[in-house]
């Protein structure tokens, strides 16, 4: 799982016996608890005996969120245990000053905050769980969506192909796609997933709503009407933008 | 193999009962065993249409209700061979008619006769609901205007849930497109709706086009089914839509401007 994100190859850079880039990794974090737990070796020995392979020789981020405010353990010890049990790490994440210090004594990077920080890193805006967006199987219909009826997926994706009548309503947890005019109601992120859009490719709908937030027909840029359209949720407004 | 076609609409007044005497009336004129049921309980009108109201005595909820045995309600047609009648009650309401005692008639009627037309109410509620439940077949009437097409989508969405066919989990309800009253005047001045953009919303197969015409109206006050009358256009396209449901290939008439001869120029300049 690797992808380069930039090449920042320049002129000069030709004659250089290498070339820097830009890349993304994923690394597994190991979250550190309690570090002081005596069988804190034993107990990651045996974890890691459930998928040797999966864990052989990879890199680790030391993530420090919890353990952050309690006086640091000797990493270089710490690091050269692990790498008797074929782990490797790399660096660490979420540490304070002190921390900071003895992860350079022990040679390692320091990642920039990553993962989720809980409420006792608070570096960040815990951010809720994103809602029903489990790779779930979209819910596909082939009829048409007529006026009065209703079709929810209540997990994952909503895809219709035939049109969604005036007066019909679809709602999904996840993204609504509609490959046909979409003359009614659509709701989705019905769960409160924000990320959510829906596609159509004839937007003539009564209203659009994603996690809550609408607009209604009335409200919606008549240069877009009838046309393919995406549409996304920004904060506490809906963005309707045309498909090429 | 028997047929059941609902004649339905949502809407009122778009030409259901119009319809259901000129589809049965023309099939059974093709030779097909034909019988029509008024399922407007309250409001009976077919019978008067079809011009056999002075000879009602007992009717489809007698049937049901009353112990009345059904060759005892049909009336047969006086022009039409193969044709019948089953007149509903103009004294009762929606509630007379129960799901058995339908399902106890229509089963009855397959035994005999090929074509059973139902003729359905207004509305979405019981009555309508009753006229649709055991079809096979929808012909649904729509005019060539916003509210009787989003009632006829509507109609549409009913005939896929709340069918027979829908609950068991049949092949389901073949529906076809019945456009009436329409006017070609009207449409090129952009007062209707044309049949593409019907067709667009509603996305099913048409049946027929029938243009307006006043003789309608005056064949169903004499209670003649304008499909008896040679000179109507709507008679003339209810016979093409009786065609098409025997499956043959029938163009579309009076969706086209005509070229107007002069005579028929000076006549509208006159006018």
């Amino acid at each position: 799982m690797q992808r380069e994100v930039a090449s920042t190859t320049d002129q000069t850079s030709r004659s250089l016996p290498f070339q820097v880039r830009g890349s993304l990794q994923a690394v597994l974090a190991l979250r550190l608890l309690d570090p002081e737990d005596p069988e804190f070796l034993a107990k990651l020995v045996e974890k890691i005996a459930y998928a040797p392979d999966f864990y052989r020789d990879a890199p680790i981020v030391l993530d420090l969120a919890a353990v952050t405010d309690r006086e640091p353990i000797d990493l270089l010890q710490f690091a050269e245990e692990l790498r008797r049990h074929r782990l490797v790490p790399v660096g660490v994440q979420n540490a304070g000053a002190a921390w900071l210090a003895e992860a350079e004594r022990a040679g390692l990077a320091v990642f920039a905050a990553g993962g989720r920080g809980d409420a006792a890193a608070g570096t960040r805006a815990v951010q809720p769980p994103r809602a029903s967006r489990r790779p779930t199987a979209a819910t596909v219909v082939r009829e048409p969506v007529r006026g009065g009826q209703q079709v929810v997926a209540g997990e994952g994706d909503l895809v219709v192909l035939a049109p969604v009548g005036h007066g019909a309503e679809i709602a999904a947890a996840g993204h609504i796609h509609v490959y046909a005019p979409l003359r009614g109601r659509a709701y989705a992120g019905i769960e409160g997933d924000e990320s959510a859009m829906i596609f159509c490719d004839q937007l003539d709908a009564e209203l659009v709503s994603i996690a809550g937030v609408y607009v209604v027909n009335e409200e919606i840029d008549t240069a877009l009407l009838g046309r393919r359209v995406r549409i996304s949720c920004m904060g506490d407004r809906l963005h309707l933008a045309p498909l090429p | 193999m028997s047929k059941v076609i609902v004649v339905t609409s949502g809407k009122g007044g778009v030409g259901k009962t119009t319809s259901a005497a000129a589809l049965a009336t023309g099939l059974a004129q093709r030779g097909h065993r034909t019988v029509v049921i008024d399922f407007d309980v309250g409001l009976r009108n077919l019978d008067l249409i079809m011009g056999c109201e002075r000879r009602v005595v007992f009717d489809f909820v007698n049937v049901i209700n009353d112990g009345i045995r059904l060759h005892q309600a049909l009336i047969k047609d006086k022009r039409v061979e193969n044709l019948f009648i089953l007149p509903t009650s103009q004294t009762r309401d929606k509630e007379a008619l129960t799901r058995e005692g339908v399902e106890k008639v229509i089963a009855e009627l397959r035994k005999e006769f090929a074509y059973i037309i139902c003729d359905s109410p207004a509305g979405i509620e019981r009555g309508a609901q009753m006229a649709l439940y055991y079809a096979d077949e929808a012909v649904v009437v729509t005019n060539p205007e916003v509210s009787s097409v989003r009632d006829s989508d509507r109609i549409l969405g009913i005939l896929n849930s709340k069918s027979r066919r829908a609950e068991i989990g049949e092949e389901p309800i073949k529906q076809h497109l019945l456009l009436t009253r329409y006017d070609l005047d009207r449409v090129q001045r952009g007062d209707m709706l044309k049949l593409d953009d019907v067709l667009e919303i509603l996305a099913i197969p048409v049946l027929g086009v029938i243009p307006n015409d006043p003789l309608v109206l005056q064949c169903s006050n004499v209670g003649m089914p304008v499909i008896l009358e040679p000179k109507s256009k709507a008679g003339q396209a209810y016979r093409d839509a009786v065609a098409r449901m025997l499956g043959e290939q029938v163009e579309l008439r009076f969706t086209q401007p005509q070229k107007r001869g002069l005579v028929d120029w000076l006549l509208r300049r006159s006018a």
